[in-house]
């Protein structure tokens, strides 16, 4: 008897293992342990048995049939796996085809440069502020100390409107504005498009400029070179060399042009910096007190400096451009290189 | 500004390398652009002379000449025309070296051999010309060194002199600047004057009628002079300057602008009425033939000199040809005088006449130096011409210029710069620059300022001389302590910004363009004339017409771009730009400038990929992208209103975009005809917003109201409606108004004309979300809702249920 339950679990254990899917394995189930199944039939017999030998018989039985349960759960489990492993198999993708989405779209890099210029500005506590780009003639040139007949209007070629009215020729006439509209503390920087008459590989009759304004009762110069030396550090790199070279704005007293170390060569001379090993990248000064008699402010009591740079050239600098005409044919095989 | 450092090294001692002078010039303010070293590279190119040009036998371009150098004749094939025989040449012989470590070797052109090369300016690194070979002086003696008899090597720096300095437009100019810089001594020229002949006085005058014009004016004559050639040192002096030698008086006068920066005039005196000057004002109308044969048109602001009869010279700027110095002149009379800058200025400018000298009276001369001048060139003329001197300047000075007296207060350098420069350095450094101290004390030192400096009138101006010389990088850098007030960025420029993220982020690539305008794209976008974006505001002086007027609307520049783009294969091209449109007011002299928003598309509406169709954009497209970007900028409230008077859009594809009362832009496809206009492969779809009046209806959102409380149930529709008649705005508004307050949402998720259903009609299934916020709806409610709707619907729009 306890031979025949033993074969019988043998058995069924052996064919449960090899059972190779879910109905085969419910019909095993159904065939050893069912009510007509096998070890249930073997049970039967055990009334026939010697009553002293029933309790170790029962004990085999409950043995064979807890191994045969245990089989069947365990090749349960392994067939849901398996099957689970052919269900995710059948359904793997390749994942190297592009995926679904849009066209790609990106902006031009005249407004990332003039983002990331902003931002170390703002970063810096400079607010941003902003003017027409049709500007009178009185904003763009007198209250900015270059009067009719003066010379340093040749530094500057301008389109006209009318007598009076011009394409602002820089975004210095924001300063004025500004400083029309509110008392110092005066903290901002000021984007925008301007407008010269002149046009080739170096020029654009329209450009951008971000033009800088600190005043306040007490801002030096050497304030100026803190607040340019610092944005330098952080839009080039830490290491760059930068200096400030006296220069003439007529709306600035003294006046500077600073230079940061070539970007190229790191200073040893190349063909970008013509060899001197620096590049001029924006003009600044201390705002001449002429300036400030146009704006009701009393140069006794309050100075500051400005600074003005040209967007192109940083973001020529920046990315090797050596065409300013690029910026504006909208081709889309330069604008997709930034986006 | 070209400087000869041996020409500098006569007015100061200048110890320092040409690249350290130029590193200390710029550091100073004279920004060195250039260093040239003139001649360096050449060897063995002498001074010869043609003997013979004879055709090349085998090239019709090419010449065959036979040139001495005193010691033999060389045969050299030539491919320049401007020489001839006798001319002197600067011959490259075999072995010679030009600039560039070009060496000259013995070689065969076109089957004939060249024993070396005749050269041009520009070969030999001197110049820029290369329009024919160098033509030297023919007094130059034939086989002397070519660098010997040129006074070469020289170096040359270029500085860029800013417009407020100048006094620096020379090289005594620069060489006073030097000396401030170097502490060296600075070395002015004296002139002594051989004055032998009769009385000035008695022989010319001088008469101011404008002195307001004219602040001074003063004259030598010369009489007996012999012009001709002028001196090899002279004349070398004057081409690395970069001024072209004319006759020995002509050239003494111009040597004297280069050494002292003082313009004078020499007038051949026996062509002078009565041999007197007048200087006054023109007549309106008067015209005036300057010696460069111009006729000119004068006017009343014009300031010339007269004799006694009539124009001589246009005061400042260019002598005229009834009165210049010609090779037969004997006499001449020297003008050196003050004019004020502002008129110089004014006239050169509308005459489109710029001179050297009006360039340096329009920016200022020393009123107290030009005796110096005067005496200078006098000197040098009797020197080089001979002649006998008259006795005396006539010097009329009807205006003197009273010295600047200017204090600097050493609180205020300190103040300014954020450093204590010493009260003895600050001193140092002004009298370095010629100031004359008139009154010290503990606090402030004041100066009298030199007369050549016409830019130094302020305690500023001294403030930034101080800066200049002690040295920018001697000044610490600090950071400023200001009140920290943040300011938010300008409503109109975050909304830039968020129209420009939110557009690159639904595929379209960002544009700038130009904000000029052609006058004709008004035709090609169909514009009828007087339209209101046909208003242009107008240049007076663009760079052409087809940049003559500004934008009223982005699209001509999208439209160009997306032109250009087809033209190279861009099958996909997508554009957007954010930027000023601007439009004339009435009354008012600026324009307005209104932010706009716009973008084209065309090609497929999807990428190119696997997945994706290859439909073309239309419609749908640009709209989906404005209701994003309004979306995206807060408006909450847009519409879009079918619109047939925008030329330039297919007039069954094209919407007006509303909010509220506010129009607030277009959108559609473009029309067929203006695709044909602009070069165009269709269908573009583009839209046009105007960011202000987006400013100006935009809401931020409202307060939250609890996320709600019971389920909500959503039912499909399918119904018939007619089509072209019922649009599907009128069906979404008759639900939301038949559906009493359980109807939370109203999505249209199908569209469908075609053979399965009625001719004429269209099918539109709409899902309906129904919700109270009391209790769960029950079937019952829903359908009783579901009742209403299609009863409002039939009645409102004449919809009924799709059957099947």
């Amino acid at each position: 008897m306890i031979e025949r339950l033993q074969s019988i679990g043998a058995q069924a254990v052996e064919e449960i293992r090899a059972a190779d899917d879910s109905a085969g394995l419910e019909a095993l189930r159904v065939r050893y342990l069912g009510r007509k199944g096998e070890l249930t039939a073997c049970l039967k017999d055990m009334g026939r048995l010697d009553p002293s030998e029933r309790p170790r018989v029962g004990k085999v039985a409950n043995e064979v049939k807890a191994a045969i349960e245990a089989a069947l759960a365990e090749r349960r489990e392994a067939l849901r796996a398996a099957e689970l492993e052919r269900r995710l198999g059948r359904e793997a993708v390749d994942v190297t085809l592009p995926g679904r989405r849009g066209h790609g779209g990106g902006l031009h890099p005249l407004t990332l440069v003039v983002r990331e210029l902003l931002d170390i500005f703002g970063q810096m506590g400079f607010s941003v502020a902003e003017g027409p780009e049709v500007e009178r003639e009185y904003y763009n040139f007198e209250a900015l100390n270059i009067p009719e007949d003066h010379p340093a209007r040749d530094m500057q070629d301008t389109f006209f409107v009318e007598p009076g009215v011009v394409l602002r020729t820089h975004t210095s006439p924001v300063q004025i504005r500004t400083m029309e509209a509110q008392k110092p503390p005066v903290k901002i920087v000021a984007p925008g498009k301007v407008y010269r008459c002149d046009s080739d590989v170096t020029h654009s009759p329209m450009f951008h400029q971000i033009e800088g304004l600190l005043v306040d009762r007490d801002v030096t110069f050497a304030d100026l070179k803190g607040v340019l030396t610092e944005f330098v550090h952080r839009y080039y790199g830490p290491d760059t060399g930068v200096r400030f070279r006296p220069s003439f704005f007529p709306f600035t007293e003294p006046s500077a042009e600073v230079d940061i170390q070539c970007v190229l060569c790191r200073g040893s001379g190349c063909r970008v910096c013509s060899g001197t090993g620096w590049l001029e990248i924006l003009g600044s000064g201390m705002v001449d007190p002429a300036v400030y008699g146009f704006v009701d402010y009393d140069p006794e009591e309050v100075q500051g400096f400005a600074f003005g740079m040209g967007v192109e050239r940083i973001a020529m600098l920046k990315y090797g451009i050596d065409d300013i005409r690029l910026f504006f044919e909208n081709d889309l095989r330069f604008l997709r290189h930034f986006g | 500004m070209r400087i000869p450092i041996s020409w500098l090294r006569e007015y100061v001692d200048v110890d320092l390398a040409p690249e350290a002078l130029a590193e200390r010039l710029t550091m100073a303010g004279l920004e060195v652009s250039a260093v040239d070293h003139l001649g360096e590279g050449i060897r063995g190119v002498v001074v010869a002379q043609i003997v013979e040009k004879g055709p090349h036998p085998n090239a019709d371009r090419l010449s065959l000449c036979r040139v001495t150098d005193g010691t033999g004749i060389h045969e050299i094939v030539c491919g320049a025309t401007n020489m001839g025989p006798g001319d002197k040449v600067a011959l490259a012989r075999v072995g010679a070296r030009l600039p560039g470590g070009f060496k000259i070797k013995k070689t065969k052109i076109r089957g004939q051999v060249s024993h070396g090369m005749m050269c041009s300016e520009r070969e030999l690194g001197l110049g820029e010309d290369h329009s024919g070979i160098l033509i030297l002086p023919a007094d130059a003696p034939v086989g002397t060194d070519l660098l010997e008899y040129l006074g070469l090597p020289e170096t040359v720096i270029e500085v860029e002199i800013t417009p407020n300095r100048a006094d620096c437009l020379s090289v005594v100019g620069v060489a006073r600047e030097v000396a401030a810089l170097t502490g060296k001594e600075l070395r002015i020229p004296q002139p002594e004057v051989p004055e032998s002949g009769p009385e000035i006085a008695g022989i010319t005058s001088v008469e101011i009628r404008a002195p307001e014009l004219c602040h001074r004016y003063a004259a030598r004559v010369i009489r007996g002079v012999r012009v001709g050639p002028s001196p090899m040192w002279l004349r070398r002096r004057l081409e690395a300057c970069g001024v072209r030698s004319i006759n020995n008086v002509v050239d003494v006068t111009n040597y004297v602008l280069l050494e002292l920066g003082h313009p004078l005039h020499a007038f051949d005196m026996n062509r002078l009425a009565e041999g007197r000057i007048v200087v006054q004002r023109a007549r309106a109308g008067e015209r005036f033939t300057t010696l460069d044969g111009q006729e000119r048109d004068l006017d009343a602001d014009s300031l010339v000199i007269c004799d006694a009869g009539r124009p001589v010279a246009l005061a400042g700027i260019m002598g005229g040809e009834n009165s210049e110095v010609e090779p037969d002149t004997t006499d001449v009379l020297l003008e050196s005088a003050w004019f004020l800058p502002a008129n110089i200025r004014r006239t050169s400018r509308r005459l489109g006449l710029r001179t050297e000298a009006s360039y340096r009276f329009e920016r200022g001369t020393d009123i107290e130096g030009l005796i110096r001048a005067l005496d200078r060139a006098t000197e040098l003329i009797a020197r080089l011409a001979g002649g006998t001197v008259a006795r005396g300047i006539f010097d009329a000075y009807p205006i003197v210029h009273e010295p600047k007296r200017i204090p600097v207060r050493h609180d205020r350098v300190r103040r300014l710069l954020g450093v204590a420069v010493p009260p003895e350095e600050v001193r140092r450094i002004l009298r370095s620059l010629g100031m004359i101290e008139e009154a010290v004390d503990d606090r402030s030192v004041t100066v009298r300022v030199p007369t050549h400096r016409v830019d130094l009138e302020r305690e500023v101006d001294l403030v930034e001389e101080v800066a200049r010389i002690h040295g920018y990088d001697r000044i610490p850098t600090t950071l400023p302590r200001v009140p920290m007030r943040p300011d938010p960025a300008p409503l109109r420029r975050r909304i830039a910004n968020v129209a420009r993220d939110l557009l690159a982020g639904q595929g379209f690539h960002e544009a700038v363009c130009l904000s000029f305008g052609d006058p004709a794209d008004d035709g090609r976008l169909g514009l009828p004339e007087g339209h209101a974006l046909a208003r242009h505001v107008t240049l007076a002086n663009p760079l052409g017409r087809e940049t003559s007027v500004l934008r009223t609307t982005l699209l001509p520049g999208l439209l160009g771009g997306l032109a250009r783009n087809q033209r190279r294969q861009e099958r996909a091209a997508r554009l957007f730009e954010v930027g000023r449109s601007f439009h004339p007011r009435e009354e008012e002299p600026l324009p307005q400038e209104v932010l706009r928003a716009a973008a084209v598309a065309a090609g497929p509406r999807d990428p190119l990929a696997w997945w994706a169709s290859e439909e073309p954009v239309g419609f749908f497209d640009a709209k989906g992208a404005v209701e994003t970007l309004l979306a995206g900028l807060g408006v909450r409230d847009a519409g879009f209103e079918s619109a047939t008077d925008l030329p330039w859009l297919h007039p069954g594809r094209a919407a007006r975009v509303t909010a509220g009362d506010a129009v607030l832009g277009w959108v559609g496809e473009l029309h067929p005809l203006r695709l044909d206009a602009w070069d165009l492969e269709g269908p573009v779809a583009v839209f046009e917003l105007d960011l202000d009046a987006v400013a100006r209806v935009r809401q931020e959102p409202g307060p939250f109201p609890g996320l709600p409380r019971y389920p909500a149930t959503q039912r499909d529709l399918a119904i018939l409606v007619e089509a072209g008649r019922v649009r599907a705005r009128d069906v979404v508004e008759a639900v939301w108004q038949a559906g009493l307050t359980l109807v939370r949402n109203v999505e249209i998720f199908d569209v469908y004309r075609g053979d399965r259903i009625p001719e004429g009609m269209v099918s539109l299934a709409l899902r309906i979300t129904y919700r109270a916020d009391d209790r769960t709806l029950t079937d019952e409610e829903v359908r009783a809702e579901e009742t209403r709707i299609l009863e409002h619907l039939a009645e409102r729009t004449g919809a009924r249920l799709r059957e099947g």
